[in-house]
């Protein structure tokens, strides 16, 4: 079978995205609110062997990359993992071809196999082949080296080889969070920076604490910038991810926040409060500040389409927070949020073809999605609090926080893909807040 | 910020925010962690309590060291005028304090137009102030949009307390 017709087999949910995409933007205006409870979506089944090691001293590391992947490719939704147990044989040597029958009869449509060994340079190498089980034939095999300062990273782009062979997803596994983690009772929340890799793993603090909010990460996912209150008012730093010193961005003499990088990373968008008025401006990383907007409106939440051409932003000049479209240059702004309600942190996709968005209306949040010229509107989440969407890097996921209501409320992270199936939690070591999806690691 | 020497207890916070009691949540109101009030070296401030008019103490609960906002708005009420009028008067009579203007809003906004909203409510605040003679160099701003509420429950009752601008008197000029 071909990999288009395995595409196929996800047809509802990639068929949607693709109308989504692809479809003319009607005239009418109202929010679409499509089924999202996943009813006609079907998981692709696949069977995943347990990865063999080459050599006993091995047997726990292959079990533990396996069990990665397999956690990885559970998590995106877009798999059914066939138990363990119904296998007729897990007796499958690595180098031949399988017996498809056996994986035909459990309904699976394709088969993963995997092995470690010592390569003689004394690494760990990991091969893994991807099978088609109704056409009999492999489809895709890679041999990757473990990194042994960041041993999960390997199990993530198999993960990521994984999905590109079946789906024709372009790869996200491979990535991390930056968010926000909250301590403390709610009147005096104590906020630090942290880094955590996508599926909640080594979670690190680059050393930004206090009252610290909204990073972002840098298109090279070296840097992130944030607001920290450190002199007393909210302005932008800059740290590395892994930590190092922190770099206050420009001195301005108001506030500064809403802070984002522009695509080459030379460049940060930002809004800058003068006698109580914010509007967007544009920062070189190595000097020169350009003013973008100029009204009495609230201008702020700018992000760059992945050309650096144009910039989507909230503003409320028409009356009400929405969503607006400009050139990177400034100028002519047009808005395309029209639905019921308001909206604000729109923020492009890194494929360019979609913008996420924070919903209020009639007292609930929502996580939605538009195309860039406001048609095709889709509500993704609901809740009483919901917020603050960022893209995975394949443009597929969104990542986004929610907040319980109350005395003892607390924010999660969640992640929903992009046609509002397969809501789950991301894993923090405490409520969390603020999540900025990297880039693909390099 | 860093002038910030004691904390008011809880209930006076509430008492001087004018906020009744939470019936369902008797707790549900924090101090004001930015509420608090350096005590006066060198400014002339008195220590006397809240019976000395030129205390910090009187400041807050005899002329009131906040005015509240309607939802999404920064244009001031007439309470709201009532209360920054005298504040006013009390910033002429003391002639050594200098204040933080702290702007803040309710939890059901995003978390950066809060920011920018409550800089409009603080600028609102501190422009009014000026207008009634307080000089401009007294008198410094601040945003917390959501982070800093004091009123922690998600009703109305709440979100009407925390839609707030705050004259936190500092000792000291403005940085």
């Amino acid at each position: 079978m071909t990999l288009a017709a395995f595409a196929s087999r996800l047809v509802p949910l990639l068929g949607v995205l693709a109308c989504l995409v692809a479809a003319p933007a009607p005239a009418q205006r109202a929010p679409l609110e499509i089924d999202v409870s996943g009813a006609q979506f079907r998981p692709l089944p696949v069977a995943m062997l347990p990865f063999t090691a080459s050599e006993p001293a091995l047997a726990g590391a292959a079990e533990s990359i396996g069990a990665i992947v397999e956690a990885d490719l559970q998590r995106s939704g877009l798999f059914r993992l066939i138990p363990r147990a119904a296998f007729l044989s897990t007796d499958v040597p690595f180098d031949t071809m399988p017996a498809f029958e056996d994986w035909r009869v459990l309904e699976a449509e394709a088969l993963i196999t995997g092995r470690v060994y010592r390569a003689p340079d004394g690494r760990l190498q990991v091969q893994y082949r991807v099978f088609d089980v109704l056409a009999g034939e492999q489809l895709h095999s890679q041999q990757l080296p473990q990194d042994a300062a960041q041993p999960r990273r390997v199990s993530h782009q198999i993960a990521d080889g994984v999905l590109t062979a079946l789906t024709g997803e372009a790869p996200y596994f491979d990535s991390r969070i930056a968010f926000i983690d909250e301590t403390g009772p709610k009147g005096d929340r104590r906020k630090r920076l942290a880094v955590m890799d996508q599926d909640g793993a080594n979670v690190v603090y680059p050393g930004a604490d206090g009252l610290v909010l909204t990073p972002q990460f840098s298109p090279d996912g070296q840097r992130l910038l944030y607001i920290s209150y450190d002199t007393g008012q909210p302005e932008i730093f800059l740290i590395g991810a892994g930590g190092g010193s922190q770099r206050r961005l420009g001195n301005f003499p108001g506030m500064s926040f809403g802070p984002r990088f522009s695509p080459n990373g030379n460049e940060v968008l930002l809004s800058l409060t003068e006698g109580g008025n914010t509007d967007l401006y544009l920062l070189g990383l190595n000097g020169g500040l350009r003013r973008l907007t100029s009204n009495p409106a609230i201008d702020t939440s700018g992000s760059f389409d992945p050309d650096g051409r144009r910039i989507v932003f909230e503003s409320d000049r028409g009356g009400s927070q929405q969503i607006y479209v400009m050139p990177a240059s400034g100028g002519a702004a047009q808005r395309i949020s029209f639905g019921e309600g308001s909206y604000g942190t729109p923020v492009w996709s890194p494929k360019g073809d979609l913008i996420a968005f924070t919903k209020i209306r009639a007292g609930r949040f929502h996580i939605g999605v538009m195309r860039p010229d406001g048609s095709g509107e889709r509500l993704l989440t609901t809740s009483f609090l919901d917020e603050g969407p960022s893209f995975s890097p394949n443009g597929r996921f969104v990542v986004f926080y929610r907040e319980s209501p109350g005395q003892q409320g607390r924010a999660q992270l969640l992640s929903v893909d992009v046609i509002g199936r397969n809501e789950r939690l991301v894993a923090t070591p405490n409520a969390a807040s603020d999540p900025s999806w990297s880039p693909l690691r390099r | 910020m860093n002038a910030r020497a004691f904390l008011f207890p809880a209930l006076l916070t509430v008492a001087l925010a004018g906020c009744t009691s939470d019936p369902e949540s008797p707790v549900a109101t924090a101090p004001d962690p930015n509420a608090g009030v350096g005590a006066g070296g060198g400014s002339g401030l008195g220590s006397g309590g809240v019976d000395d008019p030129t205390s910090l103490e009187y400041f807050s609960v005899v002329v009131g060291d906040r005015v509240f906002f309607a939802t999404d708005r920064f244009d001031l009420d007439a309470d709201a005028q009532a209360i920054l009028r005298r504040q006013a008067e009390w910033f002429r009579a003391n002639p050594g304090a200098t204040a933080t203007i702290e702007g803040h809003a309710d939890e059901r906004g995003t978390r950066t137009y809060n920011l920018a909203l409550g800089a409009r409510r603080a600028n609102a605040a501190l422009n009014f102030l000026v207008a009634n003679g307080v000089p401009r160099a007294r008198l410094n701003s601040v945003t917390f949009g959501k982070e800093r509420p004091v009123s922690l429950c998600s009703f109305e009752r709440c979100w009407s307390q925390n839609r707030r601008s705050v004259a936190v008197v500092i000792k000291g000029p403005v940085s």
